[in-house]
């Protein structure tokens, strides 16, 4: 089996070594009855190359990739183009199998890039630190409700309505086990939700989502200031970070922590994972925050390098105290985010944001004037809500009957409601031609 | 003044009603350099035998447990600046928090100097 | 205080730091350069404004519509061209180690070959290019996808269901244990306010078990390692939810006595959690059903290959007994007559709810699905009889020098303590930095907690017998030059790698998290 170095005369030998008959006897210990006699029925023998390659492509094969049609796919994962020198950096083996950096001498590059990391997102969310990243959005923002609960000794979490959903069930589900509550409100397609009527002095923090699931932009400067006054935190969660390029940030409005998704950097849709979670705080609230952190120092030598600190606060130290459970990062999706945020650069990170925005701009307008569609947004980053005089749903399907991934319907989010909106994105993956079979083919699918 | 000593290495200086306490040099010495310290804020009720503060080195955490009852008045803010202090002056400067003692008769169970070197010599 | 003793020393021996200027002494080069070893700044400290390593088209004149809010102004980030950024992340490369380079004995974290055909199965874009959200009936292929890894896994495991949603280990054992509450609140049991947890458990369990609200008591071990059933017996009652065990344990040994503590748990009323992270050592030759287990995470990214790219991404599925099977969390796959559907929705069944957004690590779950399907039943019955000679060889050829914890035989890694440094001034922390001088990467240091100054080895089934023995003559070399009182040499290491010892110290005092643009910069580039 080609990953198994030993021969047979290895074994015979180490065997020897190790004073035993046979490598069975070397299980000694596991009670007879569990001990199997030989491989496991109900599964194949071993396979080479070519065999695995057929099968898995067998099954590749019957998805639909989204590169192959236009496609409008947002509500939390989005489409860009990832360009070739990530993929090819991220593969380099030093990166790609090496281990968490505990031995800090032979682990400068993971290191240095996770500062750089926490650099960027920092950077990006306009906040004063960042971790070096969490499992995605999602437990992110869970993680970032937590965190608020332990630092105002409250236990009362307001969720915005534009929050996506599977980030709100993900904090509800920590909020019935942890122990805390986690106030939901309606949904919010207008973006017209009274949150400032919400918080009162048993409040931890408020949730809001910027721009929200149905693609709403506000300025929450006026709740970030209202929170304060209350001893409350406002929480922020982006889940389309190259909306940063472009939009007022967080930490620009008063954010106290930003929870965000930073798949749209250097990461593929991969039906969901693995994706990357960014996460940024106030200066105040370093030694709360979750997760890794990286920081720099000097060496014997007296150069910088870099190492792995503040870890007493995490799960192998304080163990039933940690600030959370978390033991991994996502190590290499930072590691593509950071390597495509640094070939964007400045320029390219703006110029990409205002690409995308224009581009929104442009579909809206051509779906709009489709027969019964309306734009529900009074604004938008690179995605909008659309009112449909039909089952969003079936519209969806019928779009894909006609090769088109026209978009999430927002019944898929939101079971049994609003079968009537749909969620379109739109990036710069998308051409004008794409953008026109999508209005041709909904106004066919609708009349 | 007298110095008593704990069997979980924390020492307390009583003079008249307040006590002041912190780590002992052994407990530093074991700790390694002391990174961060969370101390109890002024007005917090203590009680013998329970967790007080805790005191973190690079690659541990550990609670201080308090030698007396008491009510807290004070944290050593200097301790917070420079946690260092709790590895160089650990029995003088490097004191962690004051308290008023509710129950001075606890003292009288506690190990004094000698009896504390003693200590630490047989178990370690 | 709580004398947590095995907070090693961080401080950098004062006889390990040189005078001031010594640097250039070291490399001897103009550029503090050494041949193939290249200093490199941060990207920050690279800036050309305007640069770019992206060529974008123009953007469609229109209108802004982001709704009267306003634009940001600069974000700050650094401008570079392509090249510049190729060879500032080849450079970072070159100063890791990693398994494509050598021998990463690390215990419990199961430092196998990653295979690159893994890589290549990913990276089709039939599942690559999908997004989350597609209609159920574009997306078949992804969804029988996690339906086969869903069969391996209960297969392997004799477990009746499966859980794929948990991003990594730890948040595998937040899955168990939040399935284990709500089948006790199912009952109505909701005395059951306890976990118990071997004193030799890793870090996450006690934590996983406080987050969910559970109060933690440590169960001791025995003299040869193990958990003693008589203490476990002890404290199991009506007001125990149910025992997290790490089986084989962290010790590296085969809780003898399974069978037996299994009963005991189910007798008392509670469940049986089980810590997959050392599967290996069993993994198609002991199914954890048939050892009493009612749920047991499985980290993807040790038994099963998938990357572990410098510190994640994980994939952590949980396998569930019959017990608990109705409590898995959303989402799920099924599988029905007009073919795979998604179940995203709890409703009001008994399912606890949602983990995380989406449906779980599916990157991860097509490089595992690869692996299993190149193993095979019965190479996977090799890997694990491969890898527990290869952790027992190991233990014998060392025993003679260095001190092992426990009587052997051992599973897929071997536990020792510092007893033989005793009295020569040199610690398992400085054993472990000379042994990165000799091209390896360190064992597991200092964990477990229950013996002094562990080195906890498991070398994985996919090392040679002659890096093992590269590696054994090392350690043997070592620990004679430690015995011999040789103490500076072991203090200064490691003496020949990209940085040397770092002051962690320092780091901890004073948080440098971030690079900052120097004072002033933001008035300059304002003008």
């Amino acid at each position: 089996m080609r990953y198994l170095p030993l021969t047979e005369a290895d074994r015979q030998s180490m065997l020897a070594a190790t004073r035993t008959a046979s490598v069975n006897d070397l299980f000694r210990d596991v009670p007879e009855a569990a001990r199997l006699s030989g491989p496991i029925g109900g599964l194949p023998n071993h396979m080479g190359e070519l065999e695995v390659e057929r099968h898995l492509g067998a099954m590749a094969a019957k998805n639909l990739a989204a590169g192959s049609v236009p496609s409008f796919l947002g509500a939390g994962a989005y489409r860009h183009h990832v360009p070739a020198t990530v993929d090819h950096m991220v593969q380099r083996g030093e990166f790609l199998t090496a281990y968490t950096p505990y031995q800090p001498e032979v682990s400068q590059g993971t290191l240095q890039v996770l500062f750089e990391f926490q650099t960027q997102v920092s950077l990006l969310t306009g906040m004063d630190v960042a971790n070096a990243s969490m499992y995605d959005g999602a437990t992110a923002c869970a993680e970032a409700v937590i965190m608020a609960n332990r630092v105002t000794r409250r236990k009362k979490a307001v969720l915005s309505g534009g929050l996506h959903p599977h980030y709100r069930d993900t904090t509800t589900t920590d909020a019935r086990f942890i122990g805390f509550d986690a106030v939901a409100l309606p949904a919010d397609p207008t973006g017209i939700e009274d949150l400032a009527a919400q918080v009162d002095d048993k409040t931890s923090c408020v949730v809001v989502q910027n721009p929200s699931v149905f693609g709403q932009i506000r300025d929450y400067s006026d709740l970030a200031k209202l929170c304060q006054a209350k001893g409350a935190l406002l929480i922020v969660v982006v889940t389309e970070a190259l909306s940063l390029g472009l939009l007022t940030p967080p930490g620009e409005m008063g954010a106290d922590i930003v929870a965000a998704e930073g798949q749209s950097f250097g990461n593929a849709l991969n039906f969901g994972g693995p994706y990357v979670g960014l996460f940024a705080v106030k200066d105040k609230y370093v030694r709360q925050m979750p997760g890794r952190l990286c920081g720099e120092t000097l060496d014997a030598d007296g150069r910088r390098g870099f190492v792995l600190t503040l870890s007493t606060r995490e799960q192998h130290i304080r163990r039933e105290k940690a600030t959370s459970n978390i033991c991994t990062n996502a190590g290499l999706c930072a590691l593509a985010f950071s390597i495509h945020v640094s070939l964007l650069g400045e320029a390219g990170i703006t110029q990409l944001a205002q690409l995308n925005h224009a581009k929104a701009v442009q579909l809206a307008d051509k779906l709009a004037a489709v027969p019964g569609v309306e734009i529900v947004n009074d604004g938008f980053f690179n995605e909008f809500t659309v009112k449909l005089p039909k089952s969003a749903t079936a519209v969806v399907e019928a779009l894909a009957e006609r090769r088109i991934l026209g978009g999430v319907p927002v019944s898929r989010l939101y079971p049994g409601a609003m079968d009537d909106l749909l969620l379109v994105a739109v990036t710069e993956t998308n051409t004008e031609s794409d953008m026109d079979a999508f209005a041709t083919a909904l106004a066919e699918v609708l009349s | 003044m007298t110095v008593k000593y704990t069997k979980d290495h924390e020492w307390v200086r009583v003079e008249g009603d307040v006590g002041a306490i912190g780590i002992s040099n052994f407990a530093q010495s074991q700790l390694g350099d002391v990174v961060f310290v969370e101390l109890p804020e002024a007005g917090r009720v203590l009680e013998q035998g329970k967790e007080a503060a805790v005191v973190e080195s690079v690659k541990a955490a550990s609670d201080v447990y308090s030698p007396v009852s008491g009510t807290v008045i004070e944290a050593n803010q200097a301790l917070v600046d420079d946690p260092s202090l709790a590895n160089n002056a650990p029995e003088t400067d490097g004191w962690f928090f004051k308290v008023t003692l509710s129950d001075p008769s606890q003292l009288d169970a506690l190990m004094d100097e000698a009896a504390y070197a003693a200590f630490v010599e047989e178990s370690h | 205080m709580s004398m947590n003793s095995q907070g090693r020393p961080s401080a950098i021996p004062t006889a390990a730091i040189p005078a001031a200027g010594v640097a250039d002494a070291v490399t001897g080069t103009f550029t503090g350069n050494r041949g193939l070893q290249i200093e490199e700044p941060l990207i920050f400290e690279q800036d050309a404004a305007g640069r770019c390593g992206v060529d974008l088209p123009d953007a469609p004149k229109v209108a802004s519509r982001l709704g009267g809010v306003k634009p940001r102004a600069k974000v700050g980030l650094p401008g570079l061209a392509e090249p510049q950024v190729v060879r500032h992340y080849t450079r970072l490369s070159q100063k890791n180690y990693a398994i494509d380079s050598g021998l990463y004995p690390l215990g419990s974290c199961t430092m196998k070959h990653n295979p690159r055909l893994n890589e290549k199965m990913a990276r089709l874009p039939g599942f690559a290019d999908v997004h989350p959200l597609q209609p159920v009936s574009t997306v078949q292929g992804a969804l029988e996808l996690m339906d086969s890894l869903a069969h391996w896994l209960k297969t392997l495991t004799g477990m009746a269901a499966v859980t794929l949603a948990p991003a990594a280990g730890a948040h595998g054992e937040m899955c168990g244990i939040m399935a284990i509450r709500s089948a006790h609140e199912a009952k109505g049991d909701t005395a059951r306010t306890k976990i118990l947890v071997p004193e030799s458990a890793h870090g996450t369990n006690p934590a996983t078990a406080a987050a969910c609200g559970y109060a933690v008591e440590s169960i001791p071990a025995t003299a040869d390692g193990r958990v003693d059933l008589d203490a476990l017996k002890a404290k199991l009652g009506p007001d125990v939810a149910g025992l997290m065990l790490t089986n084989p344990n962290t010790c590296g040994l085969f809780e003898r006595d399974i069978i037996a503590i299994g009963e005991a748990v189910h007798a008392a009323g509670a469940y049986f959690y089980c810590d997959g992270a050392n599967f290996n050592a069993i993994v198609g030759r002991v199914r954890p059903a048939d050892l009493g287990v009612d749920a047991m995470h499985i980290n993807l990214h040790k038994t099963f290959s998938t990357p572990h790219g410098g510190g994640g991404p994980g994939s952590g599925p949980v396998v569930f007994s019959e017990a608990l099977a109705p409590y898995v969390p959303v989402p799920y796959v099924t599988h029905g007559a007009s073919g795979f559907d998604l179940v995203e929705n709890a409703g009001d069944g008994p399912a606890f709810g949602r983990m995380k957004a989406f449906h779980g690590q599916m990157g991860m779950f097509t490089r595992a699905l690869s692996y299993m399907l190149s193993h095979g039943a019965d190479g996977l019955w090799q890997a694990s009889g491969d890898a527990v000679l290869n952790a027992n060889y190991v233990m014998a050829r060392l025993e003679d020098v260095m001190t092992a914890s426990f009587e052997g035989p051992c599973m897929h890694e071997c536990l020792f303590d510092d007893r033989f440094l005793k009295g020569t001034g040199v610690t398992t922390l400085d054993i472990a930095k000379a042994l990165i001088d000799e091209g390896f990467h360190p064992m597991t240091m200092y964990f477990p907690l229950v013996v002094h100054g562990a080195l906890l080895i498991e070398p994985t089934e996919t090392e040679s017998k002659a890096s093992l023995d590269q590696f054994i003559d090392a350690l043997r070399a070592l620990a004679e030059r430690a015995k011999g009182g040789d103490v500076a040499y072991f203090q200064g290491a490691p003496r020949l790698t990209p940085r040397r010892r770092l002051d962690e110290t320092a780091a901890a005092r004073k948080p440098i998290l971030r690079w900052t643009p120097p004072v002033g910069a933001e008035a300059l580039a304002a003008e």
